[in-house]
């Protein structure tokens, strides 16, 4: 049996490419975070459980409609981002002028009454969402097996991460996006309707997270709480990133995927652990994060 | 064209009051500025002139008055739609975006009107501009940042400006430049309302002056008085 570094390559790739998945979904939901931060500048706490909803949308579009994965995929994103819109605009707008503190406490609040719901209509045990037909079933590399679902997760947020970056960074809507990040007041002077912008910027950042919700429902089970436990590491991960920077949020996020999968070969103790780690290394030596900026 | 027309009234301020939270910075303004004018406001630091043109761009808290621009009440009317009138404003902090480079910065603000200068003309104007096209903006020097400040809401067709202290802390000879380049756009039959603290700059090529202290305004002198009203800008201006 071929070893790497002391451990079966099986278990090496094995876990290589659960910390790539893992890593992907860190990346998309830091991805949403650190949009809605630069421009809100509001950390949303309701991240989480709007990725649960993303799950959620999906598994009662199937159950409900009968409407299968790959347009779920389209449709759930699209309502569970406009209930962003609609948070946006008749909670958060009303507090975008006072302190961005209650901002985080208002999302906080909305976390854990969304979660309540849907633990009361579901019970907390999770509910099965089967893998879409055309991917299930895998590959023999040779050196591992490779589940097709799981290769398409990793390729399809890769991509979807790419490209919002390249929005972000390369185009004139972008542009409007940096810009507002850094002076609104300005952009208003120059004609742009910020807080239109504002409203459709959140609505897109939780879009995001209801996605990396569709494409986790064939993984995980879709559970009421399984976006609560995430967020506490997506927000490690945010903090050794640095706020602000998308493509920072995006590298961060898959190599602490990568970094907690290995450690999970190495040392399986510490895999819960590692990122946390990390992140006390990098706010002693590096307080605005890897990508961030130096206030 | 219109901009000959005499005396069109571009801008005309009445009792104009505005407020940050609870202070109340300005206290009953009345102006006017007619097409293709160049006015100044004039005074010291702390008398009110750039809270004056943030207010006509509805950047304050709270404005209460008349002011109107082409004929068109905006005292309710919501920032974003404001420079839709035919509005550009430079801030006094220039206000170029560190995330953008030069070119992204210059064709960032919307066209607000057709006619205005097309980038061609632009770099032609600053040709310093073509060269760091593509650096980011803030790696400009302050001169260059001037520049690109002024010319980008040269580009979006505003034929009114409202430019806040362009010249400050520039070298004599931007200064020199700018000047140049404000007796251009006049020549083009701009409207423009500048807040200056450089009397040497603004006297020789402006219409008329407004002189402000404590959020109002104390006198009015136009081009050919400047001699006769010496006395009173020493009182205010100490030049």
């Amino acid at each position: 049996m071929t070893m790497i570094f002391g451990v079966p390559a099986a278990a090496f790739y094995g876990q290589l490419l659960l910390g790539l998945i893992n890593g992907a979904f860190y990346a998309l939901l830091s991805l949403g975070l650190a949009i809605i931060f630069g421009l809100l500048k509001i950390i949303n706490f309701a991240h989480g459980a709007q990725y649960m909803l993303g799950a959620f949308a999906a598994w009662l579009l199937l159950n409900m409609l009968g409407i299968n994965y790959w347009t779920a995929l389209f449709l759930a994103p699209l309502i569970v981002g406009a209930t962003g819109v609609l948070v946006e605009r008749f909670l958060l707008r009303r507090i975008a002028h006072i302190d961005h503190i209650y901002g985080l406490l208002l999302t906080f609040g909305l976390a854990l009454i969304i979660q309540g719901v849907f633990t009361n209509w579901f019970g907390v045990s999770g509910n099965r969402y089967a893998v879409p037909e055309a991917l299930r079933g895998g590959m023999n590399l040779g050196f591992m097996f490779l589940p097709y679902y799981r290769a398409w997760v990793v390729v399809i947020a890769l991509a979807v991460c790419f490209g919002v970056w390249f929005m972000i960074e390369k185009t004139k809507l972008g542009g409007y996006l940096r810009a507002g990040t850094e002076n609104p007041a300005l952009m208003q002077a120059f004609g742009i309707n910020v807080p239109l912008l504002v409203t459709l910027t959140y609505g897109f950042g939780v879009a995001l997270a209801a996605f990396a919700g569709v494409l986790a429902a064939p993984i995980y089970s879709v559970a009421p709480g399984m976006g609560a436990n995430l967020l506490i590491v997506v927000f490690a991960v945010v903090v050794i990133g640095g706020m602000g920077s998308i493509m920072g949020a995006i590298l961060t996020g898959l190599a602490m995927g990568i970094i907690e999968g290995l450690t999970k070969v190495y040392y399986p103790e510490a895999s819960n652990t590692v990122i946390f780690l990390v992140m006390i290394f990098v706010l002693l030596f590096r307080p605005s994060g890897l990508f961030g900026k130096e206030a | 064209m219109s901009a000959n027309k005499p005396n069109y009234e571009q801008l005309r301020i009445i009792d104009l009051h505005s407020f940050y939270g609870e202070s109340h910075i300005l206290h009953g303004i009345d102006l006017y500025v007619n097409r293709g004018e160049l006015v100044t406001l004039l005074g010291r630091n702390g008398a009110g002139r750039s809270t004056t043109l943030k207010s006509i761009m509805n950047m304050v808290g709270r404005r209460t008055g008349s002011i109107m621009i082409n004929g068109n009440e905006t005292i309710r009317t919501p920032a974003h739609q404001i420079a839709r009138l035919g509005v550009g404003y430079c801030p006094e902090e220039r206000g170029i975006f560190a995330s953008l480079n030069v070119e992204e910065n210059l064709l960032l603000p919307p066209t607000v009107r057709s006619g205005g200068m097309s980038l061609e003309e632009i770099y032609d104007m600053f040709p310093n501009l073509y060269e760091r096209r593509k650096s980011q903006g803030t790696r400009l020097s302050g001169g260059e940042q001037q520049m690109l400040a002024m010319a980008r809401i040269l580009r979006t067709g505003a034929n009114m400006l409202l430019l806040d202290e362009i010249t400050e802390g520039l070298a004599p000879v931007i200064v020199q430049k700018l000047a140049e380049v404000l007796v251009k756009l006049k020549d083009k039959g701009l409207t423009i309302l500048l807040v200056e603290q450089n009397f040497r700059f603004a006297a020789p090529i402006a219409d008329r002056h407004y002189l402000m202290e404590h959020g109002q305004i104390v006198e009015e002198i136009k081009k050919d008085e400047l001699e006769s009203k010496k006395e009173i800008l020493n009182t205010y201006l100490g030049v």
